[in-house]
């Protein structure tokens, strides 16, 4: 796995198992590798997976049995979608908005961008 | 695990290379020991080991003087110096003679990093290259198990591939019970290992802090333009624009640039270590 330098390794390998769920190549209900072997495949250190599983535990898109490991949670989906709306909202809004308030930009006006987007990449 | 206190020493009079150096480290840990050239990192490495001994203050590893040299401490204790001799003989004679000094050898475990490295068993190690030689050396130390693992410049003179299998191998030789310190130059090639920060300079550890205090505290970033509201710890200018280090004001989530990091305490050292205390 590439990293990227602008966001913390932790997010990142959040962002990773995230994506192996939504891809559903990672099903509800599995277990997902181990803290040890996930930091040995990402060559990080297993401290940082901790951190990781903490989060996404957090998030409700895991669950812990005791001495087993990482379960993914029945509704993970569900969670993650949640999880990533909050994120966008906290994160990339704010300088979307400000663009938006520096030109004068009405969210009305945004409206036929956003359909027009929809029809052309997701129909 | 690692308790340094009131450590002075100096190789020649009138030239003290520590004064009155405190340093303490915990087991569960992955520590990065950073310094320029000649700051002390070997010698401090070789302290911990029971090499070198303190003129005042003490050392003790696992509640064991360093210097004493205690059975008891010395199989629980490994060092991969940076320069090294490997005796005239072959892989396996050489685990047949120093394994035994180390109760919680793991052939197996050795066997296993040698074919992960790719290093043949059956040749003499003075007909191997440096960079094998260096190979099998860190192979030996990981079977070990010993709770206190010493590398000194681990990854200089191994090869691209064999920099991301040394990661593999510290990646999973991380446990609870033990306390890996780690010197290096290419920091790069162990950022995403190690989970904590020590760096000497002038005599004496000037800043040690977890990288997730790091990160809580300091934000890394670049930036194209520099805005003179910001308010700048350090910034580093290249052609790609400023990466810059600022106080972590909100609950940013950087990545740590150790590099950036290790610029910055040496030249900025005073408000920084502020925001720390």
């Amino acid at each position: 796995m590439e990293f990227k330098d602008t966001q913390a390794i932790y997010i990142q390998i959040a962002d990773y198992i995230c994506e192996q769920i939504l891809l559903t190549k990672w099903q509800p209900e599995e277990r997902i590798p181990s803290v040890r072997e996930l930091a040995v495949s990402l060559e990080v250190n297993p401290n940082t997976v901790m951190r990781t599983c903490e989060l996404l535990q957090q998030q409700e898109i895991i669950y812990n049995k005791r001495g087993i490991g990482y379960f993914i949670s029945a509704d993970a989906m569900k969670k993650i979608k949640q999880f990533k709306k909050d994120t966008f909202i906290s994160n990339e809004l704010p300088s979307f908005f400000r663009s938006m308030y520096l030109l004068d930009l009405d969210l009305d006006e945004l409206k036929p961008h956003f359909e027009k987007f929809k029809k052309s990449n997701f129909n | 695990m690692i308790n340094i206190q009131s450590l002075t020493f100096s190789y020649r009079k009138n030239k003290p290379l520590f004064e009155n150096l405190q340093l303490r480290l915990e087991a569960g840990h992955i520590y990065g020991l950073l310094g320029k050239n000649g700051a002390g990192k070997s010698t401090l490495l070789k302290q911990m080991a029971g090499l070198l001994f303190p003129d005042s203050g003490t050392c003790e590893v696992m509640g064991y003087p360093s210097a004493k040299r205690q059975p008891a401490f010395l199989r629980e204790i490994f060092l991969v110096p940076e320069e090294f001799y490997l005796p005239k003989v072959s892989v396996k004679r050489y685990v047949g003679t120093y394994a035994p000094f180390y109760p919680n050898f793991d052939e197996g475990a050795f066997y296993k990093y040698l074919k992960e490295f790719e290093i043949p068993k059956d040749q003499q190690l003075t007909e191997m290259s440096y960079g094998q030689k260096k190979k099998v050396l860190i192979s030996f130390a990981l079977a070990t198990n010993t709770k206190v693992l010493i590398m000194d410049e681990p990854t200089n003179g191994l090869d691209i591939p064999s920099k991301s299998q040394f990661r593999k191998v510290i990646a999973a030789a991380v446990s609870e019970e033990k306390c890996i310190v780690i010197s290096t130059h290419q920091v790069r090639d162990l950022d995403n290992l190690i989970d904590s920060i020590v760096i000497i300079d002038g005599h004496k550890i000037i800043f040690r802090e977890d990288v997730q205090t790091v990160t809580d505290k300091l934000s890394f970033k670049t930036v194209s333009r520099i805005e003179e509201s910001t308010d700048i710890l350090f910034a580093d200018s290249n052609l790609r624009g400023h990466t810059i280090i600022t106080r972590n004001a909100g609950n940013e989530q950087s990545k740590i640039d150790m590099e950036l990091l290790f610029n910055a305490i040496l030249t900025n050292h005073k408000p920084i270590q502020e925001i720390f205390n």
